[in-house]
């Protein structure tokens, strides 16, 4: 048994709040710097290199990529060998305040009926797995809601097939149209329930930038789909051209046999993250 | 404050507009137009909104005048000591939309936001000759730096959401909504 101390849980949450918050990643990076160099549309070539030089001076300055820096999605993956001494759940709670306070970062969370604001960007939605080891994973994910809020689910029947999953996929993309800050990364999650299909479409938004499924069939259903959303010309910001997504990351999972659930999280192009093991 | 080190070629190509809005140049601007904003404009994003049409629905004057402004749909990260603002680019506009009509009827001759607009604020800036433009979504950091001045005019409760008078230069934005009711989006897509 490997025991940690909720301290350290805190102040590891707090700089992966505040360092996702002004840095990209280089994967994300090189992804924007690739779409700019394949992009057919002038305009949308200009968009793009505004994002590469957002990304600049956001890193060089500590300036918000984007002001909105999201509801703090952490995914905690803890070693079942590992004991946590103290609270877990407030130890990442207390360090997402403290990121968001220290690193001027927008606190964005209210109450849904009220719209009181919290104050503190608290509470965070935190995912835990267990799984095996002595190591702690956590995995930051400040999601901003222009993208969240076009986010879609469906519970398509079985004999929908793989067209009825494009077609969903396409569809929630396209009528997104410029609202979520396109070029978007899209997760999608297939098969399992209904909650499970919305929490695999969240955590593909994990998975390196642009990497394929290890499953083949998959991976060629990535590629369908993002060949298909970028041939509908919504393009940078709206603004046309051939870049709606950089991406399209799907996650799968085994389904009833009466049901074919598929989620879709729209991410948009400052697809920000940062991640550790403890 | 400048933009020169980081500044894309894209800023050599801007028409130059001052705000608030001249006589005639709301007319003049064209779907697809990229302009350069200079001069002041006034923020409010959902709760300013709702705010704002609680006071018009009581008989209240309203805390600015809205003839002839741009209203700009962002709330911005909190600013750092020595900075004027944090970052401070577009949050979506159809959020806004069943709010717009009435205070462009009231006079606001401009909205800048990001996405679509609904059936009814496109035929509210036609009817009252106003335009709706698009700044880029998602480059807060860069358009922070276009921003001089930052005042709270109105509704500090509503923290990051509260109205401010912002003093901009330089400020990118596509002009999306013209007054002669054409749609650049949609421009685009039909021309695909």
């Amino acid at each position: 048994m490997r025991t940690i101390k909720s301290e350290f849980i805190t102040t590891t949450v707090k700089n992966l709040a505040m360092e996702a918050g002004t840095d990209l990643e280089p994967d994300i990076l090189e992804a924007l710097l690739k779409a700019r160099d394949e992009e057919v549309s002038l305009l949308a070539r200009h968009v793009l290199e505004l994002f590469i030089a957002n990304a600049d001076i956001a890193s060089r300055e500590k300036i918000p990529l984007c002001q909105d820096t999201g509801v703090a999605v952490v995914f905690i993956e803890i070693g079942q060998e590992i004991h946590v001494a103290g609270n877990l759940e407030q130890a990442i709670q207390d360090g997402i305040a403290q990121g968001y306070e220290t690193g001027f970062l927008r606190k964005s969370v209210c109450d849904p009926l009220t719209r009181v604001n919290s104050g503190t960007n608290t509470p965070a939605v935190i995912h835990y797995e267990i799984v095996p080891g002595d190591q702690l994973k956590i995995f930051m994910l400040p999601k901003g809601c222009g993208s969240e809020n076009m986010s879609g689910l469906t519970m398509l029947p079985p004999s929908a097939g793989l067209q009825g999953v494009v077609d969903f996929v396409v569809k929630t993309v396209v009528e997104a149209g410029p609202n979520p800050c396109p070029p978007l990364l899209v997760g999608v999650g297939m098969g399992g329930t209904f909650e499970k299909a919305a929490f695999l479409a969240k955590k593909s938004l994990q998975r390196p930038f642009g990497q394929a499924s290890k499953r083949a069939d998959v991976a060629a259903l990535e590629e369908d789909i993002l060949t298909k959303v970028n041939e509908q010309g919504v393009g940078v910001q709206g603004l046309g051209g051939n870049h709606t997504a950089l991406a399209v990351h799907i996650k799968s999972f085994p389904s009833h046999i009466a049901s074919l659930p598929v989620a879709v999280n729209i991410q948009c192009h400052s697809h920000r993250y940062k991640q550790t093991i403890i | 404050m400048s933009l020169l080190r980081y500044k894309p070629d894209f800023f050599d190509h801007l028409q130059e507009v001052t705000l608030p809005f001249d006589d005639g140049v709301i007319e003049s601007l064209t779907a697809g137009d990229l302009v350069s904003l200079n001069g002041t404009l006034y923020t409010g994003r959902d709760q300013t909104h709702r705010l704002l049409e609680e006071m018009l629905d009581k008989g209240e004057e309203l805390p600015i005048d809205l003839k002839g402004q741009l209203l700009y749909y962002v709330g911005p990260s909190p600013a750092q000591p020595g900075q004027v603002i944090g970052a401070a680019g577009p949050t979506t506009s159809y959020r806004m939309d069943k709010y717009t009509p009435r205070l462009i009827e009231l006079g606001l001759k401009a909205t800048m936001g990001k996405g679509s607009r609904s059936q009814p604020v496109r035929d509210a800036m036609v009817n009252h000759k106003a335009i709706y433009l698009a700044a880029f979504g998602g480059a807060g950091a860069l358009l922070s730096q276009c921003i001089s001045e930052a005042e709270l005019i109105a509704f500090p409760e509503a923290g990051p959401e509260a109205l401010y008078r912002f003093k901009v230069k330089g400020f990118p934005a596509v002009v999306i909504n013209d007054s002669h009711g054409v749609d650049f989006y949609e421009q685009v897509k039909n021309e695909k």
